[in-house]
């Protein structure tokens, strides 16, 4: 199993939503954040105070797959949260060791 | 400094000239409803349009102040920020009931002084004072006084943001009203030597602003400043905030400068017109500067320059009419615009800028009134400079030196005594989990 990270543009976040759904992902967790890679902040002034906002606001995803599923989950991030200018974000994969569903006790792939 | 800005400054005395024979010009047409000197009688109008106005600037301490002080600092100190007004409020309005009118506004002592002969409000009635508003009750002239001694302390907490000991607040603020607020009022509106010297402060350009300001200044440099000030992200954390105290603040000016004339009559409409004109003025003067200084005009500006288009008319409210308030809240804007700017060059932090709008505004409105004053629109005050009476600017000056210095002494001795009694700063820890749960153990939003 895998647990697959999205960092994400916010208003991507329905999108992407969607677009897995539509190939059977049945559940994700998602965080909002802030962060910076390429993608320069923005200035703000306040009476005359200025300050210099590296972070972006961006949204994480959580997903958890069977290895089977992997490639074709990060091809489907990538085609909806994609833009093609910068700040479009990263797909990071982890590897995950157990998984249980709380409910029921179901351990492993049953737990996806 | 932009190129715009600089051919923006050397405009100005063009401006001014231009804008001068305009205000003397529309002065001299100037017509108003003005009631001589008046005999002691209750009149209603009068009675409900004082007690109205005690109520309206009521809203200008809480929730006005509190919540555009509040929304300026960060989230976790805006119940601290919001405390500090609230509870100066009350504090000064048993205060002032014990022995601050007394001392205020009491029968005078040497000039200096209005005594303790009338501390509990003792002698003081339902009856008219023949001069503090003879045509309403002396408690409604007390009353509405309370609101100006209670919004003076609450404005310096500006200067202190984010970092003072609650004890701390609680005795300066008490220390403050009494020692500085009450012989300043006294001085200026109960009879105390400024005003035997004909000074004008119509609704408290110094006692209110100056006053403020000044011991904003001197507590900031006390204190010192905010730890990680010029690298720590201090934005305001909540502009909707600030900006509906800001509108809190407008509209209980019109209480402040208009319920001042103490009367429902024509000196008080003319303060309204002033006073709105002043604010409107200064607001769109502050997005002009601003949009060429920075290339984006901000919400904060606006509502700062309406600030100080309220401040700086304050002293003048009730002795100068539209085209002169027009002047005199351009210039606000500008001039307090640029105090900000150095402020933040020179260093000291005044978090929210109450030398900036109080001192400076209180300290232009003060002279401006010198130069615009005329008793075509308030026969009971004077001529301005402008008006064939150049002694009164030399009086305005003189007020503007006494209070600076008298405020600047007394606020240092009190801060003194307070760190020695108290501690005057939270600890850094305290500082950095914010007042709201060091001092108080609250959060704000959960």
């Amino acid at each position: 199993m895998k647990l697959i990270e999205a960092v994400i543009k916010p208003f991507k976040l329905d999108e992407v939503k969607d677009a897995l759904i539509e190939i059977g992902v049945q559940g994700m967790t998602v965080t909002e954040v802030k962060g910076f890679g390429r993608q320069k902040g923005h200035k703000e002034t306040y009476r005359g105070t200025e300050y210099n906002i590296e972070f972006v606001p961006k949204v994480k995803i959580e997903v958890a797959v069977q290895d089977s599923q992997v490639q074709r989950v990060i091809e489907t991030i990538t085609r909806s949260a994609k833009t093609g200018s910068i700040g479009d974000g990263k797909i990071f994969v982890r590897d995950l060791s157990a998984a249980i569903r709380i409910r029921t006790g179901e351990t492993g792939e049953s737990a996806l | 400094m932009t190129n715009m800005m600089r051919d923006g400054i050397r405009a100005l005395p063009v401006v001014g000239v231009l804008g001068i024979l305009m205000a003397w010009a529309g002065e001299a047409w100037a017509q108003e409803a003005v009631s001589m000197s008046v005999q002691p009688k209750i009149d209603t109008g009068d009675t409900a349009w004082v007690l109205a106005s005690s109520a309206i600037v009521l809203a200008m301490a809480t929730p006005g102040l509190a919540l555009f002080y509040g929304g300026l600092v960060r989230s976790k100190n805006v119940l601290g920020t919001i405390m500090q007004s609230f509870i100066i409020l009350c504090l000064v309005s048993l205060i002032w009931v014990l022995w601050g009118y007394s001392l205020a506004f009491g029968p005078d002592k040497g000039g200096v002084i209005g005594g303790l002969d009338w501390a509990g409000l003792s002698g003081v009635g339902t009856d008219p004072h023949p001069v503090y508003g003879p045509t309403i009750p002396h408690q409604a002239f007390m009353i509405f006084q309370l609101m100006f001694a209670a919004i003076t302390p609450a404005l310096i907490t500006g200067a202190f943001a984010e970092r003072i000991r609650f004890s701390a607040v609680l005795l300066f603020a008490g220390l403050w009203s009494t020692l500085v607020y009450c012989p300043l009022a006294h001085w200026i509106w109960g009879g105390g030597w400024l005003e035997k010297l004909g000074a004008l402060d119509f609704a408290g350009g110094a006692v209110v602003h100056i006053s403020s300001g000044i011991g904003a200044l001197v507590c900031a440099v006390v204190l010192g400043r905010r730890r990680g000030y010029g690298t720590v992200n201090m934005a305001p954390h909540n502009l909707p905030l600030t900006l509906l105290g800001t509108g809190l603040l407008w509209f209980g000016w019109f209480g402040f400068n208009a319920g001042r004339a103490l009367q429902a009559n024509g000196i008080a409409i003319g303060a309204i017109v002033a006073t709105h004109t002043s604010a409107a003025t200064a607001a769109l003067a502050w997005m002009v500067v601003e949009w060429l200084h920075r290339g984006k005009p901000t919400v904060l500006g606006v509502a700062t320059g309406a600030v100080v288009g309220l401040s700086t008319i304050t002293p003048a409210a009730g002795y100068v009419g539209a085209q002169s308030a027009i002047l005199i809240g351009s210039a606000a804007a500008i001039l307090c615009y640029l105090a900000i700017v150095w402020k933040a060059r020179i260093g000291y932090d005044d978090s929210l800028d109450v030398l900036g709008i109080h001192g400076v505004g209180g300290i232009t409105g003060i002279l401006a009134t010198g130069l615009f004053a005329s008793t075509a629109i308030n026969p009971h005050g004077a001529n301005g400079l402008l008006f064939g009476n150049p002694s009164q600017f030399g009086i305005q000056g003189l007020m503007v030196l006494a209070v600076v210095l008298f405020t600047f002494v007394g606020t240092y001795v009190i801060l003194k005594f307070v760190d020695a009694a108290v501690g005057l700063r939270v600890s850094a820890d305290e500082e950095a989990i914010g007042l709201d749960l060091s001092q108080h153990n609250e959060r704000a939003y959960s």
